[in-house]
């Protein structure tokens, strides 16, 4: 048995307390809390509000018509945004056909084929590819990827089938192609780790029944895996959908900034992020920053409808939590 | 052809299209990096980070404007936006039921899908067009509205996973729930939090649309926040597009300190989660 | 033991979770420097008493009461009372052992210490060694007070919890089933220590396990199904239970 030491002298006298005290502490505590979830609200408040003052101008002058208006032309004061429309859905359009399948299969390989030394390694570096600054994958762009896409792969690309309208016409370099490409590499990685979450959050039986029935690793992913995570993986794709559309800097030193529809991919083009970039500064005359105003509160619009569209998605397989944004 | 020979071979074909993917989704990673090392590395200098840029033409100087004016940035963008978002965050952690709580969390999350160019345009209405000039603060503004949900978020999940039991402890000795949030919750989350923090930090450093119309970028060093700033993506960007050669190479240059920076921020941050008190021991 | 600890008493205690009684009409007396145990089948409410004696009840979903609870003949649920305050005069020890991760084994006892106010140093280490030696935990941590508090033992880690418990020298010490979770080597460790401790403090320990019970209380309380079924000296209800549920409880009928 433990022998207890006896109290000390040392001891502090258990003093007269009270029972009353101040909850002047935890108020305040709470109040600032308060106010600095209430800031977040609010700022959105003003954001809408802000977009919506500084287009009005324009907003009056087209109302939606505003949308189907094909010409922009800051010299004559015409403003449309339909090429810039057409070159947003577009250029991501394309982006995601070529991204979603890399990142699907790339998120299949690593919950379900991969040797576990590799999963934690691959998964990081292209968590890498997430971290790096849109203007530098412009920059590498300009100076990388399109020397290389004019030298070889739209020659290729004319050669082999020019006989769709997409692939015909000159070749200056600077071009949706380029711009759908280099953005395919950006939304990528988001794709490919909501992709994952969504994958791993499938319960094991699903496959042990699938495989137990003699199919073999990939027709168990098919038949078993895939179906069940199908909506998480649509709210991925959306929600880099989502990342596309508002794109702005590697789009802008890639896509060649004209404003006209072109068939072909090899021709310039323009979207909503990239005209706010390229003509806000030196916009002539209050009616065009309105109309870019205009543009900036109907990107917002845009990606408001699409994000939320891909959250509700991705709730809805097996996550607990949604994804959002880029936590720790 | 056997049946069965021929779905096994297609499986494998299968993983094999795979690995290419895997193949192909790093490659870009690698050249990217690669190249920023060949192009960039050349260029620095202990020139390259003390002195100013030099007339067009004319080779030499550097991008301490760009560095310094990235730090006086994101700084004060950090000192706007990390306390108003751990205090978001915390705030719907402690009291999930609130109305306040649900709207907040749904807005945040709107909040971080909006693209960060719209973000500057509103800093632009909000802020430029009402002093008539551009300055850096107000691209600090933009980047802190883009910072207060990524750290909202990740801060209101830390303190979720703090054990209800620790809270009935402290409140059992008597702590008030002010001290408890802070001596205890926080304490504990607290390298979660750094994490985030960091990770925001360094996500909102290589930002370059929210300050084209804000900050605007300089080609001269400046302290004065009311005024227009240079900044690391600015200048990567400005040199870029420019037509001179040696301003191309400036911009890899640029850009590979700009990664550096970036890197170093979220090396930081994932250490931080190896401290020596949390709650994974 | 110089000074009168405060004698705790429930009057006519009922404690609810939104619309379900918990705790029905309970009136019990704990008298100074004794330990007094309640039992009764999970579920019967046992552990809602006690959390209501320190407000602890209240910060649960839903969670109210009616009835008086008075320390020293002041009703602790008056409009004046800061059950902070109160929290400071009635400790309480939960079940599962949980030290702040974030702090020190030194840190851990001084805590309930440093919100009351500041402390000389050298009187602060006299205090966190006396509550850690009235532990019985002092020797096997004496040599390292500054390293982390979570790298004890489960049944290091409880008697840690109880040295910060007692550190502050609140008047009553609450226990909810302080050694469910801990292996027999500690139960009988924080047994003796339970013992001990009623020179200085009054004890309500909860706990389902009877034998405990019989061996450490004076007195004892049997709950049942939200009610006070039956209290008394210990030996008593032990040995000549009056009511029968009690009895059917004591002989492992039910439960």
């Amino acid at each position: 048995m433990t022998t207890v030491a006896a109290p000390e002298t040392a001891a502090p006298e258990r003093e007269p307390a009270s029972l009353e005290g101040s909850r002047v502490g935890d108020r305040l505590f709470k109040g600032l809390l308060t106010a600095a979830a209430l800031a977040v609200p609010v700022l959105m408040g003003f954001l809408v509000y802000e977009l919506y003052t500084g287009a009005k101008i324009a907003m009056v002058r087209y109302g939606l018509g505003f949308i189907w208006g094909s010409t922009w032309d800051p010299v004559a004061e015409q403003f449309g945004a339909l090429p810039l429309i057409v070159g947003t859905l577009l250029s991501s359009f394309l982006a995601l056909c070529i991204a979603v399948p890399l990142s699907l299969g790339v998120a299949i390989y690593l919950t379900e084929f991969a040797p576990r030394a590799v999963r934690q390694p691959v998964a990081f570096v292209i968590e890498l590819l997430a971290a790096i600054p849109s203007v530098v994958y412009g920059l590498w762009g300009i100076f990388v990827l399109i020397p290389v896409l004019k030298k070889f792969v739209f020659p290729f690309l004319r050669d082999t089938l020019g006989f769709l309208p997409f692939f015909q016409g000159p070749i200056y370099g600077p071009s949706m192609l380029a711009a759908s490409i280099i953005l395919a590499i950006m939304i990528m990685p988001f794709i490919m780790s909501v992709s994952r979450e969504v994958l791993l959050a499938v319960p094991g039986s699903q496959r042990e029944a699938a495989l137990a029935l003699g199919a073999t690793r990939w027709e168990a992913v098919t038949s078993a895996i895939l179906p069940y995570a199908r909506s998480g993986i649509i709210g991925a794709v959306i929600l880099g959908l989502g990342r596309a559309l508002g794109e702005t800097m590697a789009v802008t030193m890639l896509i060649g900034n004209r404003n006209e529809i072109s068939a072909s991919l090899f021709a310039p083009g323009y979207t909503m992020a990239a005209v706010i970039a390229n003509e806000f500064t030196e916009a002539v005359g209050d009616l065009h920053l309105a109309s870019l105003a205009y543009v900036a509160f109907l990107l917002f619009a845009v990606t408001v409808i699409v994000n939320g569209g891909a959250r509700l998605l991705i709730w809805r397989v097996g996550g607990q939590r949604a994804a959002g944004g880029r936590g720790a | 052809m056997n049946r069965r020979v021929l779905r096994r071979w297609v499986s494998n074909a299968m993983v094999g299209l795979m690995i290419a993917a895997v193949v192909t989704a790093v490659l870009p990673l690698l050249f990217i990096l690669l190249d920023l090392l060949l192009k960039g590395a050349g260029s620095l200098s202990f020139d390259f980070f003390t002195r100013m840029p030099v007339p067009a033409g004319e080779t030499g100087g550097g991008v301490a404007h760009a560095i310094v004016g990235t730090l006086i940035i994101v700084g004060i963008a950090s000192l706007i936006g990390l306390p108003l978002g751990i205090g978001a965050g915390i705030f719907c952690a402690e009291y999930p039921g609130n109305r306040l709580a649900t709207t907040t969390r749904f807005v945040a999350d709107v909040m971080n899908g909006t693209p960060s160019i719209v973000v500057g345009v509103f800093a632009w209405a909000l802020i430029v067009t009402r002093t008539k000039q551009f300055s850096a603060l107000a691209g600090s503004c933009a980047l802190a509205m883009l910072m207060v949900p990524m750290v909202m978020r990740t801060t209101e999940e830390l303190v979720k996973l703090v054990p209800h039991s620790l809270r009935e402890a402290a409140l059992a000795l008597g702590y008030s729930r002010w001290r408890t949030s802070l001596a205890i919750v926080l304490r504990t989350a607290l390298p979660g939090i750094v994490t985030g923090s960091l990770l925001a930090v360094a996500r909102v450093a290589g930002e370059t649309a929210p300050l084209l119309f804000t900050a605007l970028g300089s080609q001269f060093m400046n302290f004065n926040v009311t005024e227009p700033m240079a900044a690391l993506p600015l200048t990567v960007f400005n040199y870029a597009i420019g037509p001179y050669e040696e301003w191309h190479q400036l911009a890899w240059a640029t850009a590979l300190v700009l990664i550096l920076v970036v890197l170093v921020l979220s090396i930081a941050a994932r250490l931080a989660t190896r401290r020596r008190f949390g709650i994974n021991g | 033991m110089a000074e009168p600890a405060a004698h705790l008493a429930t009057d006519k205690l009922t404690a609810m979770y939104g619309k379900f009684t918990a705790v029905k009409n309970v009136s019990l007396e704990f008298r100074v420097n004794t330990v007094n145990a309640l039992i009764g089948p999970s579920g019967c409410g046992k552990s809602t008493f006690l959390r209501a004696l320190n407000r602890m009840h209240e910060l649960s979903e839903g969670g109210w009461i009616t009835g008086q609870v008075l320390l020293g003949g002041e009703d602790i649920y008056a409009r004046k009372v800061s059950p902070m305050q109160l929290r400071r005069r009635i400790g309480m020890v939960f079940q599962k052992p949980t030290p702040f991760p974030t702090m020190s084994i030194y840190d851990n006892v001084a805590a309930g210490l440093r919100i009351n106010g500041s402390h000389p140093r050298g009187g602060l280490d006299a205090v966190v060694e006396q509550s850690l030696r009235r532990a019985a935990l002092w020797d096997e941590v004496k040599d390292r007070l500054k390293t982390s508090a979570i790298a004890l033992s489960g049944g290091q880690q409880q008697r840690l919890c109880i040295a910060r418990t007692i550190a502050p020298r609140p008047e009553v010490v609450l226990l909810d089933e302080p050694t469910a979770s801990l292996d027999p080597a500690s139960t009988q460790r924080i047994e003796e220590l339970v013992f001990e401790l009623k020179r200085d403090f009054t004890i309500v320990i909860v706990t389902h396990n009877m034998q405990q019970a019989a061996r450490v209380s004076d007195t004892t309380s049997f709950f049942y199904m939200g009610n006070m079924v039956e209290t008394g000296p210990t030996r008593q209800i032990f040995t000549a239970p009056k009511q029968e549920q009690t009895e059917a409880y004591i002989t492992g009928r039910f439960g």
